[in-house]
């Protein structure tokens, strides 16, 4: 799983219908200290997370287990807010 | 699998429901000569690792299988901790 920092929205009207009422975050994953880096991914909200907040994302086939996302067609899913990532190097 | 070393761990309030209850480790994947290999990634722990441990770690769905029946939504899983390694 990804740190990712929410940057944005994505608003779709047009879509697959298993997507209708799915929430879309434009996500940028960040190093554990908090600093960006790499591209830009849209990812689907399933923990009602706002732009700002620091979340985990999962990706690839595993997006699908997160809550009511059985099924659908989606490869990255916001399963969480993190509170504190604490590191020991 | 690949081979990392755990270097933090990771704490969440708000989560999927299917993840309460399962710990989430900080891992930097490594080079067989123990140099970083890439960003750090977060993936949840089924063998009691602990930070500075060497472990492997699967990556896709196959992370969820240690907690079958359960289907956390999780893609990267520490699944045994290294005692060594020679490269022959």
């Amino acid at each position: 799983m990804l740190l990712a920092k929410i940057v944005g929205t994505v608003v779709a009207t047009r879509k697959d219908p298993r997507l209708v009422s799915s929430k879309l975050l434009v996500v940028r994953p960040i190093d554990p200290r908090g600093k960006v880096d790499g591209n830009y991914l849209v990812a689907i909200d399933t923990v009602d997370a706002g732009v700002g907040e620091t979340v985990l994302v999962v990706s690839g086939s595993s997006a699908r287990m997160a809550a009511g996302l059985k099924d659908c067609p989606v490869d990255a899913a916001i399963v969480g807010i993190i509170d504190a990532v604490d590191i020991n190097e | 699998m690949q081979l990392a070393r755990v270097i933090g761990d990771v704490v969440m309030s708000v989560k999927d429901e299917k993840l309460v209850g399962i710990k989430l480790l900080l891992v930097q994947p490594l080079t067989p000569g123990r140099e970083p290999a890439g960003r750090p990634i977060v993936a949840v722990d089924s063998v009691g690792a602990g930070v500075g441990e060497e472990v492997f770690f699967v990556r896709g769905k196959e992370a969820s299988f240690p907690f079958y029946p359960a289907e956390p939504p999780v893609d990267a899983g520490i699944v045994g901790i290294v005692d060594h390694w020679d490269l022959g």
